[in-house]
């Protein structure tokens, strides 16, 4: 990376909603996209709570990219980001406590959601504030798109509901399995497999374009 | 383009093959179930015959749609997939809904076999595979038992069975517990003859232990199935249950335990699938004696009134690892060290 | 990399630079949790304070308000301030103060983890009056049914927990029935397809007020006043 290149483009806003996006084509952070996903509202609530860690972390580390020494860079990107993941603790249990008890464990697991500290490491402490930013805000974009994702589709499958909001008649027989930890790995198996199939479609597109 | 499109064939061992082929067992296989399937479809009527045809239809036009879509010759030809069709039927419950049965199917075949490389590769036997899905799936559902010998099984089908898809049977008639639930959840146990001719309640071809016997002898009298598998489970079984009624006799009884449920027809056609077992003698009976373990421990201590179909996935999970620790030692070499 | 980036990786680390850094960071992310940990402490707690009152005024139908009892040395006192130890009764009040019952915490193995209930007994009605739910793992769709299921939730409207002659245990202990065949106020009617979550239910309940009952009704007069 080149740090005179500071120009603000889109691109590095856009790439994490889609050519990039953490979940289906970086695939990582695993964890909470399997765990939590099981409704739409839990999806958002911790894609955004990582959303959130993700922007104030990077915004720090962006900061600070010239302060901190490299042999302990990884231990300051820890302490940073479990920092704000102990500030996005307190904050969601000041908004609700319901949601608090769903996300349970989870919240704290977003200091160990190797996203962020992947951000931190190839992006933020090489690049200028406002461009760490925009990465930052794109990446956590994408990354609560994707939960949203796979939370919408179990919870209109595995309760008929979406958002908590009945859409699928009084007659829909849910699919329980959709709400247990399987129903993740099934609902991320049929979005990487929709995502792959676009990208190479693209791709042959443009194969044949240049052909 | 194309090298190895060539006369010349180049595979692993072992090189020697017997004469018969896949779709000549399968064929065997499905003859084996004809006694069973007829019993089910005389048990249950018209709803048997719906749930076994559209469970076998399903499975075949998937595999023929998935070959279809990957550009590969279609392999429906080699039966396996209306077996797994048929036995998936066998496994269901007579009045689910018939999307389910559907559903459950397509499942099978796809997601259980062939998205990990199709027959041969699969690491779970599909049928059972693509129940457990249905189980977690629909768990109301699949344990909503319908009466064996209604007077007009032959005129009429269930309402249930023609539910829209997406959407919850209503059931006409119910039928008490199977009669493992009744043992579980009520202490009830149930006659041992009633069993073993199939006059209970229970999935589709599960009922009657007597035909499915049969049909495994049949198989074993081909020499197309290992009869060790099914032989070491229900000594496991046997032997377990047992002792553990011998303590405590409000437990099941031996002779109980392998004629309810799924036990027999899970013994005789499913855990001895060549795909998903292990293929050395000491990693066969291995593999049957943690069925029949797991089978025990489940119908006795957990929470569920069945096993069969979680001891068996848990047999075929760990087969892989049984061949590779339980080799037979190569001819020739110590019985240390063994070939490297 | 450039050539730049290399030096630097190759320079000997300067140890005064890295602990400025980890020290640096460190204070500052210190008060950055102890600022959020201060403007958030009274919103939580009166979250926290709501959604219990919200349960105990569930459990007690009727409840304008509550109190808050320990038991301390085997005498029921008002409970000071907080306390995370011990069985807290909530006692609950009508408008005019009058005690209409008493909410307490009771829990057992279900099928899959422990369930976590809270239940109402009024001392007028000798009976258990509501029951929620307050953790619980149960399989979705089948177990969790004890939460939503309102035939099964009608078990609580009046479950009899009235005690024998000598007043040390209940007269009939809450025993689980099959679904629809509930014959006397004290049986609880299960749930079909969630039979052992409800059957966990009733044994939660009577473990607790077999215990407890005895106790709460010798010492009814304590939890009188407000």
């Amino acid at each position: 990376m080149n740090e005179a290149n500071n120009k603000l483009d889109t691109n590095t806003f856009i790439k994490g909603l889609w050519k990039e996006n953490p979940v289906f084509v970086q695939v990582l952070g695993m964890c909470p996209v399997l765990a939590v996903t099981n409704s739409a509202t839990n999806g958002m609530a911790m894609g955004l709570a990582t959303a959130f860690v993700l922007i104030m972390s990077s915004t720090l580390v962006s900061l600070l990219r010239n302060f901190i020494p490299k042999q302990v860079r990884i231990a300051t990107f820890i302490l940073i980001i479990a920092t704000f993941v102990t500030v996005a603790e307190y904050l969601i249990q000041a908004i609700s406590i319901d949601i608090h008890k769903a996300l349970g464990a989870f919240i704290s697991l977003i200091v160990v959601n190797c996203l962020i500290l992947g951000r931190a490491e190839a992006f933020a402490s090489k690049n200028s504030v406002g461009k760490s930013i925009l990465d930052a805000t794109g990446m956590g974009v994408g990354f609560t798109f994707a939960l949203l994702c796979l939370g919408g589709v179990r919870e209109i499958l595995g309760t008929g509901t979406f958002f908590g909001i009945q859409i699928l008649g009084a007659s829909f027989e849910p699919w329980i399995l959709m709400i247990l930890p399987g129903g993740g790995f099934f609902t991320l198996g049929a979005w990487l497999l929709l995502f792959n199939y676009m990208k190479e479609r693209k791709a042959a597109k443009m194969q044949e374009a240049t052909a | 383009m194309n090298v190895l499109n060539k006369t010349l064939e180049i595979r692993t061992s072992p090189h020697l093959k017997s004469a018969v082929s896949t779709d000549q067992i399968m064929m065997h296989v499905v003859i084996a179930l004809v006694p069973t399937t007829l019993f089910a479809i005389y048990a249950f009527g018209l709803a048997a015959l719906l749930i076994l045809s559209v469970t076998t239809f399903t499975a075949i036009l998937t595999e023929h749609i998935y070959c279809r879509l990957n550009n590969k010759e279609t392999t429906i030809t080699d039966w396996s997939a209306a077996i797994t069709g048929l036995l998936l039927g066998l496994t269901l419950p007579p009045a689910l809904p018939l999307w389910m049965a559907a559903l459950g199917s397509v499942a099978s075949i796809a997601l259980v076999k062939l998205l990990f490389g199709g027959l041969g590769y699969n690491i779970f036997n599909p049928a059972l595979g693509g129940r457990a899905i249905l189980q977690a799936a629909f768990p109301v559902a699949i344990t909503t038992w319908h009466p064996a010998f209604l007077a007009d099984r032959f005129s009429s089908i269930p309402s249930s069975s023609f539910a829209w898809p997406f959407t919850t049977g209503t059931y006409d008639a119910v039928a008490g517990a199977t009669p493992l639930g009744n043992m579980k959840f009520n202490q009830v146990s149930t006659d041992v003859t009633d069993m073993a001719m199939g006059l209970t309640s229970g999935s589709v071809g599960e009922t009657s232990a007597v035909l499915i016997l049969l049909g495994g002898a049949y198989l074993v009298a081909r020499n197309m199935m290992n009869w060790k598998i099914p032989v070491v489970i229900f000594i496991t079984v046997a032997i377990l249950s047992g002792i553990v009624n011998f303590f405590n006799p409000n437990t099941p009884t031996p002779m109980f335990m392998l004629l309810s449920g799924g036990m027999m027809l899970g013994a005789v056609f499913m855990a001895t699938d060549m795909v998903s077992s292990p293929v050395t003698d000491r990693g066969i009976i291995a593999y049957s004696v943690i069925i029949g373990i797991m089978v025990t421990v489940i119908r006795l201590w957990g929470g569920l009134p069945e096993g069969m179909m979680y001891a068996v996935l848990m047999g075929n999970a760990v087969s892989p690892l049984l061949n590779r620790s339980l080799k037979s030692r190569v001819y020739g070499t110590g019985k240390k060290g063994g070939a490297k | 990399m450039n050539q730049a980036e290399l030096d630097k990786l190759v320079e000997a680390p300067n140890s005064w630079h890295m602990v400025r850094a980890l020290a640096g960071i460190g204070l500052m992310c210190a008060l950055l949790i102890v600022t959020t940990y201060e403007l958030t402490f009274e919103t939580i707690k009166q979250n926290k304070a709501e959604v219990l009152e919200r349960a105990i005024f569930k459990v007690v139908p009727g409840a304008q308000s509550k109190t808050t009892f320990i038991v301390k040395d085997g005498q029921v006192e008002k409970l000071q301030g907080e306390s995370n130890s011990g069985l807290k009764y909530y006692a609950g009040y009508d408008d005019s103060g009058k005690l209409i019952g008493v909410a307490l915490e009771a829990a057992g193995q279900g099928f899959q983890d422990i369930v976590r209930v809270l239940y109402g007994f009024s001392p007028d009605k000798q009976a258990i009056v509501g029951m929620e739910v307050l953790e619980s793992k149960e399989t979705p769709g089948l177990g969790d049914k004890i939460e939503k299921d309102e035939t099964f939730l009608k078990n609580f409207e009046a479950l009899d927990v009235s005690l024998n002659e000598s007043g040390d245990n209940l007269k009939n202990e809450i025993i689980f029935v099959k679904n629809g065949t509930k014959a006397n106020p004290w049986e609880l009617d299960g749930i079909t397809g969630a039979t052992i979550s409800s059957k966990a239910i009733a044994a939660i309940l009577q473990a607790s007020a077999s215990q407890n009952m005895p106790f709460l009704n010798q010492n009814i007069e304590n939890f009188k006043q407000q």
